[in-house]
């Protein structure tokens, strides 16, 4: 069974997103979406600086089997990329909320949350997703 | 469909996928740990969605010399086998296969399974035509179990009470039981291929897996068969392209009084000039896949087989480039030019590295 931590944000395309006390919103892939994808070898990772739109393509993530785009889950401007995936992509199957974040977003909005969902949700969207396939 | 080790895969909680309409595991957890357990110890792989068919009678030989590009009547013994393509009139590879001499009139060939029932018409009709004393049957009652890695001899040995395995030569099978075991694979390491009754598949299988052996799914066999320098059917192979263009005439037997299917269409390709090769790339900063474009210093080309390699730790591939082409190349990943550089397969030899 998947990890699913209450105080995070997730998206249908399986980002989670942690509103930081900066205001800034950290990003990563769901422990559902990483178990899916099997052994990380590769990341592509933003450019800080970058301005993105909510739900564009920002990183790319390489497993053993495919490439999976990476979304943004709020708009604003990449601040930091986690640099430390280049030499250990693997963090992000071992550590998916913890040492395998992908990138920081300054966003736009105040309230970044709103059209994210919640723990509860994401885990009923993942079942119904787990189930269709 | 499924193979008589289905439940064993969902009780190994196999990410199981589908395989040209086959229900099998892609991996039981990594792939990468897969792979090690075959490059360093011993894993296994259940091959049973690939067709068994056995030719029985007087002109079985004369068959197959028709219809595989290598000789068969070079297999002087019984349980000796070659690794061989089976081509179309055009010269083009319809299936790469193992054949096994099992008797002086009977020859048993493992068929790849996305192309099975392909190649079962294909030489039911060339039976037709040639009228050859020979029957054909499919062995859907047996299926394969591949034990593959450096302990892979030993393991089967000990398990099956099998001592004479040491002496069984590569590309050779000896029958053991109701078990047919070739020390044969198509991994790049030392191993076996057990072709027992689908009954008895679930209990050998579940002693391997006591006895230590790794389970191994497709996502680990393409890893290995690709650092080998192996071929896959479908991708690296096609019935567009001869064995010429697919690094494969090291298999043609081109004896002129030979006559097999697709000889003509060799001979008068050769003559004309092969304007392509099959080769590998390395690269790293990216992870090459099937299809990608290949730019080099004699022109386009297109990656066929691309995957990460995890003894390496960096991507290989193999491309079909124009001849000429040698050196660096850029492979095209998702619109950003990458740089790879050509090398000759394979990229792994006896779990070490071949190129500096």
């Amino acid at each position: 069974m998947s990890e699913t931590p209450q105080e995070l944000r997730y998206t249908d395309t399986h980002e989670w997103a942690r509103i930081e006390p900066d205001g800034t919103v950290c990003v990563g892939i769901s422990d559902f979406a990483q178990d899916a994808l099997g052994d990380v070898v590769f990341i592509e990772l933003p450019e800080t600086g970058t301005e993105v739109d909510a739900g564009a393509e920002v990183a790319v993530i390489e497993s053993v089997k495919a490439a999976s785009d990476i979304y943004s889950p709020v708009s604003g401007e990449i601040v930091r990329v986690n640099d430390q995936l280049t030499d250990a992509p693997d963090l992000v199957n071992s550590e998916p909320y913890d040492g395998g974040w992908i990138f920081v977003v300054q966003p736009l909005s105040d309230d970044p949350n709103s059209d994210l969902l919640t723990a509860e949700q994401y885990q009923e969207f993942c079942e119904t997703d787990s189930n269709e396939h | 469909m499924k193979t008589t080790l289905y439940e064993d895969h969902v009780r190994l909680n196999a990410q199981l996928v589908d395989f040209a309409g086959w229900q099998m595991p892609m991996r039981y957890g990594s792939t990468i740990d897969e792979h090690h357990a075959v490059r360093k110890h011993v894993g296994m792989f259940d091959v049973s969605h690939m067709l068994t068919v056995d030719f029985e009678g007087a002109q079985s030989e004369l068959f197959l010399q028709k219809l595989l590009a290598s000789d068969v009547s070079k297999l002087s013994n019984d349980g000796q086998a070659l690794y061989t393509v089976m081509l179309n009139e055009r010269g083009g590879i319809i299936d790469d296969l193992i054949v096994y001499r099992l008797h002086e009139t009977s020859f048993r060939i493992v068929f790849n399974a996305g192309v099975a029932t392909t190649d079962l018409e294909w030489v039911s009709a060339w039976q037709q035509t040639t009228a050859f004393s020979v029957s054909i049957k499919p062995r859907r009652d047996l299926s394969i179990i591949a034990v593959q890695g450096p302990k892979a001899i030993q393991t089967v040995n000990e398990l099956l009470d099998c001592p004479q395995l040491r002496a069984v030569q590569p590309f050779t099978a000896i029958h053991h039981n109701e078990h047919f075991i070739g020390r044969t694979g198509y991994t790049g390491e030392d191993g076996v291929e057990i072709v027992c009754p689908n009954a008895d598949a679930p209990k050998i299988w579940n002693q391997l897996l006591n006895a230590g052996v790794f389970p191994c799914g497709l996502g680990a066999r393409d890893t290995l068969r690709l650092e080998a320098g192996m071929n896959l059917n479908g991708q690296d192979m096609t019935p567009d392209h001869t064995p010429y263009e697919s690094a494969l005439s090291w298999v043609l037997d081109l004896e002129p009084s030979r006559d097999f299917v697709g000889q003509t269409a060799l001979e008068e390709t050769y003559q004309q000039g092969i304007a392509t090769k099959l080769t590998g790339i390395v690269l790293q900063g990216g992870v090459m896949r099937s299809g990608y474009e290949v730019q080099s210093n004699a022109g386009l080309g297109t990656i066929t087989s691309g995957s990460f390699s995890p003894t390496l730790g960096y991507s290989i591939a193999l491309a079909r480039v124009p001849r000429a082409s040698v050196g660096e190349v850029s492979v095209i990943i998702r619109n950003k030019q990458k740089t790879g550089r050509i090398v000759r397969p394979p990229f792994v030899r006896h779990g070490e590295k071949v190129h500096k």
